[in-house]
């Protein structure tokens, strides 16, 4: 027969270190986090006014530089170009291999380029689309909007085929049973039971690749290009919030990086309000 | 034997007579009074990639009786009703061949449309399963709008099917909350009452009362009870008890085979082959 004894004072000890160290790296993981956030705000909120956000970028040696309204149309709609291409195609993709190829080979096979396509550097996509579509001159022009969200489009799917296709597992196939056992055709069973029931997590993680690709640089550098003024021509070059903060912070005139600071918070709290959404929507998951 | 392992099972049907109709004659028009119809298990095999669940098994389930299923885990119980209709080849590698017929038409006929199978032939599974994102009264109407249903009053079918699962005093008030809302025991009712509302002539029910307590466990019976009125029902159960309380026969089977079936009094109390009997007086299993 054993006894009950004390904790051991040597255990004590190593239970009040260990607790210690993770601590510790916990905050040291959130003081960058911290320190961005208050520089963004710091130097960005002073650039923010209500010309900011309706002027576009003059280009004016001297003076008022002008605000970033051309940037931030340009974003919402590349993104949503990027969007209508990349949330469909991906969630189409995650219910065939849910579906259709959960064991076949075909699917691995698919399963396994996503997740390279996952991995590929964001300014590879961007070459990619500037070889195939701006050089060539697809469409007409070279550099134009609808290239910038098709580039944006390919980093955006194998995210949401992911998180789709975790989602999608996550409805129990008692449910895809239980109404096929009805005599319900399959299509029917996905489209009435299996995406309904995964939608919340579906729009979750379609608005996590959406605010992963409203942040993105790379990728427009060679096929939307930068440019100052408005355009609601996706045939077009486009401005873009990433693609204004990359050309201003390199300039020497203060009012020039003050106008980056600026639309840096502009487009963190765009992100930020993403994520909460999709925190929001996915509240109302009742999967587990 | 071959291990083939092809998703859809390719079976010898053994009805080729005639111009098979393409979807199960629905002659009787009016459910309530229906009769069930008679199952017929003909040689039948299945398997799950190379392993071999049921082996050469025939037997009959009566209409407007309760046909209990008893055996020890793996013995094939569910395999087999879900041979009856057509699930069995919705889990990838499985297969099925022999004949299974309701009254004289081949289940397994190529001719015949799986959906109609299935909706001729309802299922209760083990755990209620209802529709998380439905209310109470979509979840029954589910079994009609997913199978394309058109016309008739949806209303009066969902109350008509609600009132026999015997769930309708307790859900009449509560129609458009969730489903999941409901006890374990009135989501399983919700469940049969789905069932129920795509008119079936048969039921098959896959240990439905497992994850209920006794006193659902009751109630489920007594629907049992009355429902073998107007359908075949077949029961798997692990619980003896519970076969002897509702089943007109019973069956026993063991390692994929059908050890002997009678009339449930005669299974329990004088059975023919010594393994029933000590199955029963619980010396295995």
């Amino acid at each position: 027969m054993s006894t009950l004894v004390g904790i051991a004072p040597g255990r004590r000890r190593k239970d009040r270190l260990m607790r210690g160290v993770l601590a510790a790296t916990t905050l040291i993981a959130l003081v960058p986090l911290a320190l961005i956030l208050y520089e963004l705000i710091k130097r960005g909120i002073g650039s923010w006014s209500a010309d900011f956000f309706t002027t576009d970028a003059n280009g004016n040696f001297l003076g008022d530089p002008g605000g970033i309204k051309s940037a931030i149309l340009g974003t919402l709609e590349m993104v949503g170009l990027a969007t209508l291409i990349a949330v469909p195609t991906g969630i189409g993709v995650a219910l065939y291999l849910t579906e259709y190829g959960r064991a076949g080979r075909f699917g691995s096979l698919v399963r396994y380029f996503v997740d390279v396509m996952t991995g590929v550097p964001s300014i590879v996509f961007g070459l990619f689309v500037y070889i195939t579509l701006v050089l060539s001159g697809a469409g007409g022009s070279g550099f134009a909007g609808w290239k910038g969200a098709v580039a944006l489009a390919l980093l955006m799917l194998p995210i949401v085929t992911r998180s789709a296709e975790v989602v999608l597992l996550l409805v129990p196939d008692s449910l895809r049973e239980a109404a096929l056992a009805l005599g319900a055709p399959r299509w029917r069973v996905v489209l009435r039971i299996v995406l309904p029931t995964a939608l919340p997590g579906l729009v979750t993680g379609s608005l996590l690749a959406i605010a992963r690709g409203a942040g993105e640089t790379a990728p427009l550098l060679f096929t939307a290009a930068i440019i100052n003024g408005t355009s609601f021509d996706l045939s077009q070059r486009m401005s873009s919030l990433p693609g204004r903060i990359f050309a201003d912070v390199g300039q020497a005139q203060d009012r020039l990086v003050d106008r980056a600071w600026g639309a840096a918070l502009t487009l963190v709290m765009m992100i930020l309000v993403l994520n909460l959404l999709a925190r929001l929507v996915s509240r109302r998951s009742r999967l587990t | 034997m071959t291990q083939s392992t092809t998703r859809k099972a390719r079976p010898m049907p053994t009805v080729p007579t005639g111009a098979p109709a393409a979807r199960m004659p629905r002659e009787r028009p009016k459910p309530d009074a229906a009769i069930g119809r008679r199952v017929i298990v003909d040689d039948l095999d299945a398997h799950y990639g190379p392993q071999h669940a049921v082996r050469g098994l025939s037997l009959e389930f009566a209409p407007n009786e309760v046909t209990a299923i008893i055996g020890p885990s793996g013995c094939g119980k569910s395999t087999l009703v879900r041979c009856i209709n057509r699930m069995h080849e919705e889990v990838p590698g499985a297969r099925a061949t022999g004949s299974v017929r309701l009254d004289d038409i081949e289940i397994y006929d190529p001719s015949i449309d799986v959906v109609s199978v299935r909706r001729t032939v309802g299922m209760v599974f083990q755990k209620p399963n209802p529709f998380p994102t439905m209310s109470v009264f979509d979840n029954v109407a589910a079994g009609l709008r997913l199978t394309g249903a058109r016309g008739g009053n949806l209303r009066e079918k969902v109350e008509r099917s609600l009132r026999g699962a015997g769930l309708w005093d307790e859900v009449r008030d509560r129609l458009d909350q969730p489903g999941i809302g409901l006890s374990g025991g009135q989501q399983q009712r919700l469940c049969i009452a789905r069932t129920l509302a795509t008119e079936p002539e048969v039921i098959l029910m896959d240990e439905p009362c497992s994850a209920l307590d006794p006193i659902a466990t009751l109630k489920v019976e007594e629907l049992i009870e009355e429902l073998k009125q107007r359908y075949t029902i077949v029961i798997v159960t692990h619980n003896m008890q519970q076969a002897a309380r509702v089943a007109d026969r019973t069956a026993f089977m063991l390692t994929g085979e059908l050890v002997e079936m009678d009339l449930t009094e005669k299974i329990f109390t004088t059975p023919g082959d010594t393994r029933t009997e000590e199955y029963v007086t619980g010396k295995f299993g």
